[in-house]
């Protein structure tokens, strides 16, 4: 009985002065430093908190964070959206008349893309997409604080066509299709004739 | 018609006091939260976060009052001003400087704790008239706790009260000073009337007071429902307990009564053991210090800094212990308070008898 009253004191006594302890260091903040620093973690006292849209703790250049994709360089292959786990990304393909152009890094294009949409409220940063993407066109970036007052705000578009000129290059592809059926079904008749 | 001007100026006065103190108090809680656990508190209304408080009370003005739909609606209405009302009547008694009291009467003591124990039946009515299970348990919770701790509290009272020979609040606090008009003995032998200071004070005339004065501190945190004697509104496990349907002004009142009574426990502590208004420093030789501190200003300025530092106090164990157990808590109160508190009543007895 009198060893439990004992212990109790004890106990509590220890956590009061712990705690006062803790509140006359209170005067002091740890510097927010990046943690690849040396003396990173030398700062064992001091406050914690980071005042965070004042101070921003450092992150690495290469962030896992935000998607972003270089539409010059996507040959709309949709490996990526067939990829994603969580279904958040969206492309629709036209098939060019011709080769457009190649991307930076040699590809041919030949698809068109009037819909590249990345829902970033689905997005759970898995970042399988970024490598399955052949041309490294989608990437993640260091890019973390983004908020919006809309959700629909949060599904970003990456396509740079307008609508018109996706009509358009439907229409040309049509065309196409319809000539080369033209000429299959001529090429036909003339193999019937013979 | 003076006469009535001056009542509704000491009452405004006392509720201006517990207004502000209860502001500044919150700011300071959660500043003393933040710093003992390592974190900085609020930071971005006003520097410092200073005008935090002034803030969310203004929040808390333009809330909606929200009625349970299945509350019991005159219960549910009345219980926040029971217990605003309970422990601001408590302050009537208080002194806070020689000849500076609100209400004088000879039954001071009797009357402060009479009247903060209506506060329970408020806290009653809170949970019954939400009609929550939760609020329940914590009301009953709360009732339980405060009905318990009153004994221990009592007992403590009392031995105090039988150093001092009166209930007037203000009697026991000419006596343990430079004011007193009878002896003052510093342990029962030394005669200290003329030096006054913390000799003087009730703990030091009888030294088994500082044993009743540390069961009146435990009793009393239990009394006002704080840490580690909080079951009562257990964030954690009641969802803040009897006031989790309150919102708006009602619940700013339910929260000032909350700070205020944790003054007016440190006061009426401070006023029983620690001298009250009463200097600690002491009037040696030639240099009077106990007569230049005591006044009616230096009485206001020690009896804040008093229960300032007590209330701190209160604080620091709210931010250090965990919440105990209910059976913990019956245990604590009545296997271990309660025998101590009554030892300390036959000590004060047997004091008065053989000393004097």
């Amino acid at each position: 009985m009198i060893k439990t009253a004992y212990n109790g004191l004890k106990t509590a006594w220890k956590g009061l002065t712990l705690t006062i302890k803790h509140f006359f260091a209170a005067t002091e903040s740890k510097k927010v430093i990046n943690v690849k620093e040396t003396n990173y973690f030398d700062q064992q006292n001091g406050i914690a908190t980071v005042q965070y849209p004042h101070q921003k703790l450092p992150i690495p250049e290469v962030g896992r964070y935000q998607l972003d994709v270089v539409i010059d360089d996507c040959i709309v292959c949709d490996l990526c959206a067939k990829i994603c786990p969580v279904d958040c990304i969206e492309i629709e393909s036209i098939k060019a008349t011709e080769a457009i152009g190649k991307t930076s890094d040699g590809s041919v294009k030949r698809l068109y893309a009037p819909k590249f949409d990345i829902d970033m409220a689905k997005c759970m940063f898995c970042g399988l997409c970024t490598t399955v993407c052949p041309t490294e066109c989608i990437t993640m970036t260091n890019e973390y604080d983004r908020s919006f007052t809309l959700i629909s705000d949060l599904t970003y578009h990456f396509a740079d066509m307008t609508a018109e000129e996706a009509e358009q290059k439907r229409k040309e592809l049509d065309i196409q299709l319809a000539e080369r059926k033209a000429a299959k079904e001529a090429a036909m008749k003339k193999t019937e004739e013979k | 018609m003076n006469f009535y001007l001056l009542y509704f100026l000491v009452a405004l006065t006392i509720f201006g006091f517990i207004a502000v103190f209860s502001l500044f108090s919150v700011y300071a809680e959660r500043k003393v939260s933040a710093f003992m656990q390592d974190r900085l508190g609020p930071m971005e209304v006003g520097k410092y976060g200073w005008l935090q408080t002034a803030a969310d009370i203004l929040k808390l003005i333009q809330k909606e009052y929200i009625l349970p739909a299945l509350a019991d609606k005159v219960l549910f209405t009345i219980a926040p001003i029971i217990i605003f009302v309970a422990v601001y009547l408590g302050f009537v008694a208080l002194p806070w400087a020689p000849g500076l009291v609100p209400a004088t009467m000879n039954l001071g003591v009797f009357y402060v704790f009479a009247i903060i124990s209506v506060e329970a039946l408020g806290i009653l009515m809170a949970g019954w008239g939400s009609n929550n299970k939760y609020s329940l348990l914590g009301a009953v919770r709360s009732v339980a706790q405060m009905v318990s701790y009153e004994i221990p509290i009592g007992f403590a009272i009392i031995s105090a009260v039988m150093i001092s020979q009166t209930l007037d609040l203000q009697l026991i606090n000419y006596h343990q000073g430079v004011l007193s008009t009878e002896s003052v003995k510093f342990l029962g032998f030394l005669e200290v009337k003329k030096i006054g200071g913390i000799l003087a004070w009730n703990v030091f005339q009888a030294p088994h007071l500082l044993v009743a004065y540390l069961i009146y501190f435990i009793a009393s945190l239990a009394e006002c429902n704080r840490a580690p004697f909080d079951l009562p509104e257990a964030e954690s496990e009641l969802i803040g307990g009897f006031h989790t349907e309150y919102t708006g002004l009602r619940f700013a009142f339910i929260f000032l009564a909350e700070y205020a009574m944790m003054f007016l426990v440190a006061m009426l502590g401070v006023t029983l053991f620690l001298g009250g208004w009463n200097t600690p420093l002491p009037n040696i030789g030639s240099l009077q210090l106990a007569t230049y501190t005591t006044g009616i200003f230096w009485g206001i300025f020690w009896v804040m800094a008093k229960c300032l530092t007590v209330v701190g106090i209160q604080m620091w164990i709210r931010w250090t212990l965990p919440r105990l157990r209910v059976d913990q808590l019956m245990t604590f109160c009545w296997k271990i308070l309660t025998p101590l508190a009554f030892l300390c009543l036959v000590i004060s007895g047997l004091w008065k008898l053989l000393l004097f």
